[in-house]
């Protein structure tokens, strides 16, 4: 319950520093930048807890961490319906995409880290398929982040960048069974 | 000449980066810098070179990288070896273009180590070299008729086609055959068979050579022979490629059932290997659903198995190809994984007209390189040269390799990203 209101604060915070940047007079500067991801102000910023029986946090976007391949952590909000690659390259996280998002290459590999975030996403097609069979580093939970698609009830989901690993195979890649 | 005066410009160019005559101002305000600049030299701007570079100015804050290619134009095999209709396997030269553009990269073109310049010269004048030149030759059969008329490696083949200057007067002959015959079944092989195979139409929007276009539009080739030594198991090709040629227009499919058996090593293979099982699954669905799917006027692509090539024999001009002899082979009670084609003393002969060796890429040594002979590499240690492959050599100091060089020439785009974070971070340690 604690964390859950810290996560609530947390989000309140970020959206609060972030509603400065919102359309109007002096900040036309974002609007460009911001405007297709937040929503408007009417919904969003300080809605106390209401009478829905659900969090009331925005529809609109997810919380997603980034693991990265030092450990280090970075959680960014991702607008539904933007993949997890795009949003990586808007908040500079280093996660690759060479052919970016046509699939034709496997550099965008993420690894879900919670089997639960895993099942609740589509399967992936064969086109995908194709291209995480030469992933390095695959994992059983592993996704192409250009094909991972934010949607609310991935809130909160954790992926990680796979990490290089001390046997470097001669041929490149020696995916695990799967 | 020309070239010659293309040497002391490239010569010069590359002096005037020697530390001394470079200064480096710190912007007011800045925190004062203790670190020299640290000259980079890529020798190579293929996927190698440029993931290479891109680390190398991420992970140091004074890194200047120049990237030098003998080629006047960058991305190596991402503009020479990919095929033409795999326009989204390109698109990551927009990512080596960004590279490019940071102020503390650069580019030279035509510049060739070993003519132009010399190892040791870079050595003197860059803090560190990396070599990522990759392999521009080719493994050969070493079997007889192998010079004939006719019979290409498929790096010759494909650099034709996409317009690599080294290739633009090969002139292969498309219109005296029928048949043509692959020898490999990778990637590069499935690149070359679809080509011959595909309707020039859909060729007519991709950025293949004029060229070879106006051949292929001329090409009487019905049949493509794809000849592996072992099994669909061991096919070395991957699902996508296979997936594609499987549903060209307008080809039938041949393979034998009979091709299609597995012995208890194959069922170890196929579950130890995510790739092998999709690319044996896809085979054996093709077996089955071209069966009995006849037409005239059809194009075939046959996919051979358990055969090895022994001899190629001339046709009557006594010059060009006329016959592959092939020795059917089995595979020997081996371990899975490391299962090998031994021949069986069976013999058929296989009419064709075009040969296109696909059986494996060569790095070429370099005058005051070391050079591993047999492996082909150069040879190292997580990509710091060292003096000789022997156990008595020693490392290079400030001479790294990436790429195909350091690791042999298998992989696709994606692994020298992680070849050059190795190397990259390797470098950084022992600076």
């Amino acid at each position: 319950m604690l964390s859950r209101i810290s996560q609530f604060g947390a989000r309140l915070l970020r959206e609060n520093r972030a509603a400065s940047y919102l359309p109007n007079s002096r900040s036309s500067y974002y609007r460009g930048q911001f405007s297709q991801h937040f929503a408007p102000a009417k919904n969003t910023l300080f809605s106390t807890t209401s009478n829905h029986d659900e969090d009331p946090q925005d529809k609109d976007k997810i919380s997603v961490t980034f693991v990265n391949k030092d450990g280090t952590e970075q959680t960014i909000s991702i607008p539904v319906g933007m993949s997890i690659l795009e949003a990586a390259h808007e908040n500079d996280i280093e996660l690759e995409g060479a052919c970016e998002g046509s699939l034709a290459c496997s550099t965008c590999h993420v690894i879900v880290m919670d089997v639960k975030d895993y099942n609740k996403l589509e399967d992936p097609t064969d086109e995908e398929n194709d291209m995480l069979d030469l992933a390095f580093g695959l994992t059983e939970t592993s996704r192409l982040g250009c094909q991972v698609i934010a949607k609310p009830e991935l809130d909160g989901m954790r992926v990680a960048l796979p990490a290089a690993t001390r046997n470097f195979a001669v041929d490149g890649f020696v995916p695990k069974p799967h | 000449m020309g070239r010659e005066r293309l040497l002391h410009h490239a010569t010069r160019r590359l002096l005037l980066l020697l530390p001394r005559s470079r200064g480096f101002s710190s912007s007011a305000g800045a925190a004062a810098s203790s670190r020299e600049p640290l000259h980079v030299c890529v020798v190579g701007s293929g996927p190698a070179g440029f993931y290479t570079a891109d680390k190398m100015l991420k992970g140091h804050e004074e890194a200047q990288v120049d990237i030098i290619d003998r080629l006047p134009t960058p991305f190596g095999l991402v503009r020479s070896g990919v095929a033409p209709d795999h326009p989204e396997t390109k698109i990551v030269v927009n990512q080596f273009s960004r590279v490019a553009a940071n102020g503390r990269c650069s580019f030279y073109g035509n510049v060739t180590v070993g003519s132009d310049v010399s190892v040791s010269e870079l050595q003197k004048i860059y803090d560190v070299v990396v070599l990522a030149y990759g392999a521009e030759s080719d493994r050969s059969l070493g079997i007889p008729g192998e010079d004939l008329r006719g019979i290409h490696s498929a790096r010759e083949f494909v650099w034709w086609y996409n317009g690599h200057p080294d290739m633009c007067n090969l002139a292969p002959d498309l219109q005296s055959t029928d048949s043509a015959v692959v020898l490999g079944q990778g990637n590069v092989a499935l690149d070359v068979a679809r080509i011959l195979l595909r309707c020039t139409s859909e060729l007519a929007a991709t950025d293949i050579a004029d060229y070879a276009f106006d051949a292929l539009r001329g090409n009487t080739i019905r049949k493509v022979y794809l000849v592996g030594r072992r099994g669909p198991v061991q096919a070395a090709c991957t699902a996508k490629e296979l997936r594609e040629i499987l549903g060209l227009k307008n080809v039938r499919v041949c393979i034998k059932e009979a091709d299609l058996v597995t012995s208890t090593a194959d069922e170890e293979e196929i579950r130890n290997s995510r790739i092998q099982r999709r690319v044996y699954e896809l085979l054996s669905k093709a077996a089955t659903a071209h069966k009995g799917n006849i037409s005239n006027d059809q194009k075939e692509l046959h996919f051979v198995f358990f055969r090895r090539p022994i001899r190629f024999l001339p046709a009557e001009d006594g010059s060009t190809v006329d016959v592959v002899q092939l020795e059917k082979t089995c595979l020997k009670d081996g371990v899975a994984g490391k299962q090998v084609a031994v021949g069986t003393g069976e013999f058929e002969d296989l009419k064709c007209g075009l040969v296109l060796k696909s059986i494996g890429y060569k790095s070429l040594p370099v005058e005051g390189l070391p050079f591993d002979n047999y492996r082909g590499v150069v040879p190292n240690l997580k990509g710091r040269v060292l003096s000789s492959e022997s156990e008595n050599g020693t490392v290079e100091s400030g001479l790294y390799v990436v790429g195909w060089l350091k690791r042999g020439p298998t992989g696709i785009v994606a692994t020298n990203l992680h070849c050059a974070e190795e190397t990259v971070c390797i470098l950084l340690r022992f600076l």
